[in-house]
């Protein structure tokens, strides 16, 4: 029992000690040691790992830990930024097509089935390439391709709370619509989407890197995790794999530990799931 | 049977119609200019009139809808346009690289599907079990690792260290023409990375619908029949799950095109995802949006196989659009 929780909490605290590392390096890393976007140094070029480069340099003598560290900055703001952005538009969507309910209801979901028959990528490739390649863009391309499932959350939510008792009572009360809508309704949703939106961070950092790695990102000399891997290609033929391969697993560490720290709280508030997974 | 593709039909084409609206008006808002992309830096000497010439042999200073019915009634015709980043047209550019994005796209689909559905009925019967809880935590790694970051270190070990596999490219450069044994050598490790990158998903969703229909009257029933463990698993359980299994196949299948672009890009396989970044790059409407619709088209086709293939294998199926 005591090695059962024991092993349970270790499942909580990881996540959560990788976060806080991750978010107090992004943080302080700035301010103690600025990185000089354009600087190079060519004493220096593709030295492996090491004490003073902990994840070596670069092609161009560039430290890659450090540009690493400010890329991460950029993908993780992004990545927040689109996530919220796009749950705004799938809270709205989900939110009309399940408080109006009849033809509205119908055109929404059939516009979100068809929209998720596209491919995501190459319509974010194609929205970033018309709109030229750049923050504003990339944003724009996730929050566009990322809504759905927000919008199918919440409007399954509603549509199922809408014929529960208190809401009738609510009404039969004489509780004006925005009353119900804020008082009865919001406090159930809100803590899903929180939960969709937090889900929803590591795949708008995958659509960002994927995009900035096929050069249609943010702009080449900006670090940034996807540019950094894209540099390292030219290096991986040269022996150098750390270039490439030290910004990805800062990707892959960051976007795991999100998303094991969304499904625990998934877990904690449908415990049917848990004990599922438990046995 | 009929009426559902009638009914799906009703569907798909207002969803490309739809699209194809979206992406005009996205290049209608883009800030290029097609005559200055297309003058190229001849652009600073040309003069205006040459510049002007050449946006009304184009058409494009008309207005907005009068450039889409054109455009839309050139689609329905077959002529999809002139790319202007390539120099050539759109149709010959899809004909000559469709082929190796579906080779490879089917290719890692087959193996995705013999993998999981065995990996995962696997899992379901030893739930708990050492393959259960190593299969789930590899499926967590490899589902937050970006398809490209797996293609480039697969390169790093496989290709570079080991030399076991070429780095890229579809056929080896010193060989005259492509054989079969030569491609199938350069396209193991990009089937086998996007397989894995697809992988965890499938393999999950097997494995937690085995473990349910292993509980269910009629496998309890075989089991009670004295029915060996094996046939059990594959011929009762592994079979109840495989319905909801197929149509979710043909919902993924935009996630995997998505992958094959990055994957084409990595190994420079001459696809149509490599080809769509390039046309990126180049602001080259016509073959980006070309390529968008036609792909969109074959995951609706797919979309639409599935679901007959769904109501075939299960007549109880209830047809609802």
């Amino acid at each position: 029992m005591a090695d059962l929780l024991t092993r349970r909490s270790l499942r909580d605290v990881t996540p959560a000690v990788v976060l806080g590392a991750a978010a107090l390096a992004c943080v302080a890393v700035p301010l103690l040691w600025p990185l000089d976007q354009s600087a190079v140094a060519l004493d220096r070029v593709a030295q492996a790992p090491s004490w003073s480069h902990p994840g070596g340099t670069d092609d161009l003598g560039r430290d890659v830990l450090h540009r690493g560290i400010y890329g991460l900055r950029v993908s993780l703001l992004v990545g927040i930024v689109a996530a919220l952005t796009a749950t705004v538009v799938g809270g709205v969507a989900g939110g009309v097509a399940g408080l109006l309910g009849g033809w509205a209801d119908r055109v929404l979901m059939r516009v979100i089935d068809a929209l998720s028959a596209l491919p995501h990528l190459l319509l974010g490739i194609f929205i970033v390439a018309m709109l030229r390649p750049g923050l504003g863009a990339v944003i724009l391309s996730i929050a566009l391709t990322h809504w759905l499932s927000t919008a199918r959350i919440v409007r399954s939510e509603l549509l199922s709370l809408r014929t529960r008792p208190f809401i009738d009572a609510a009404i039969s009360g004489g509780a004006s619509r925005a009353r119900v809508l804020t008082r009865h309704l919001l406090p159930h949703v809100l803590p899903k989407i929180a939960l969709a939106t937090t889900l929803m961070v590591p795949h708008a950092v995958w659509h960002e890197t994927s995009l900035s790695f096929l050069g249609l990102g943010l702009p080449p000399h900006l670090a940034s995790l996807g540019n950094m891997i894209n540099d390292g290609q030219r290096s991986l033929l040269t022996g150098a794999w750390w270039a490439s391969i030290v910004p990805g697993a800062l990707v892959v560490t960051v976007t795991l530990a999100i998303a094991a720290l969304a499904a625990r709280r998934r877990d904690r508030l449908d415990p049917r799931v848990r004990a599922e997974l438990e046995l | 049977m009929i009426r559902l593709v009638r009914r799906r039909l009703a569907v798909a084409v207002p969803v490309l119609l739809a699209t194809s609206m979206g992406m005009f008006l996205l290049g209608a808002a883009s800030p290029m200019d097609p005559a200055m992309q297309y003058a190229g830096a001849a652009a600073f000497t040309a003069s205006e009139e040459n510049l002007a010439q050449i946006r009304a042999n184009w058409g494009v200073d008309d207005p907005l809808p009068v450039q889409y019915a054109r455009w839309l009634g050139n689609l329905l015709r077959g002529d999809l346009g002139w790319s202007t980043s390539r120099h050539e047209a759109v149709s010959e550019v899809i004909a000559a690289r469709a082929g190796w994005t579906l080779l490879l796209v089917g290719l890692t689909l087959a193996v995705v599907l013999v993998a999981s559905l065995l990996l995962g009925a696997i899992a379901a019967y030893r739930r708990g079990g050492l393959l259960d809880r190593a299969l789930r935590a590899t499926a967590y790694a490899v589902e937050s690792m970006p398809v490209f970051w797996l293609a480039l270190a697969a390169i790093a070990v496989f290709a570079l260290a080991l030399g076991w596999f070429p780095a890229g490219g579809l056929t080896d450069v010193t060989a005259g023409s492509a054989s079969f044994g030569d491609v199938a050598h350069h396209l193991a490790l990009p089937v086998a990375v996007l397989a894995i990158s697809q992988a965890p998903w499938f393999v999950l969703f097997v494995r937690d619908s085995v473990a349910e229909s292993l509980r269910e009257d009629h496998v309890l029933a075989a089991r009670a029949r004295g029915l060996a463990g094996r046939t059990v698993l594959f011929g009762h359980a592994l079979r109840t799950a495989l319905l909801p299994f197929l149509t979710l196949v043909g919902a993924h299948l935009p996630e995997l095109v998505g992958g094959s672009v990055l994957v084409e890009t990595v190994f420079s396989l001459p696809g149509l995802g490599a080809v769509s970044v390039q046309a990126a790059l180049g602001s080259d409407f016509p073959l980006l949006a070309a390529i968008t619709l036609v792909t969109t088209a074959v995951v609706l086709i797919a979309n639409l196989l599935t679901d007959l293939a769904y109501t075939a294998a299960d007549p109880r199926v209830r047809v609802d659009g």
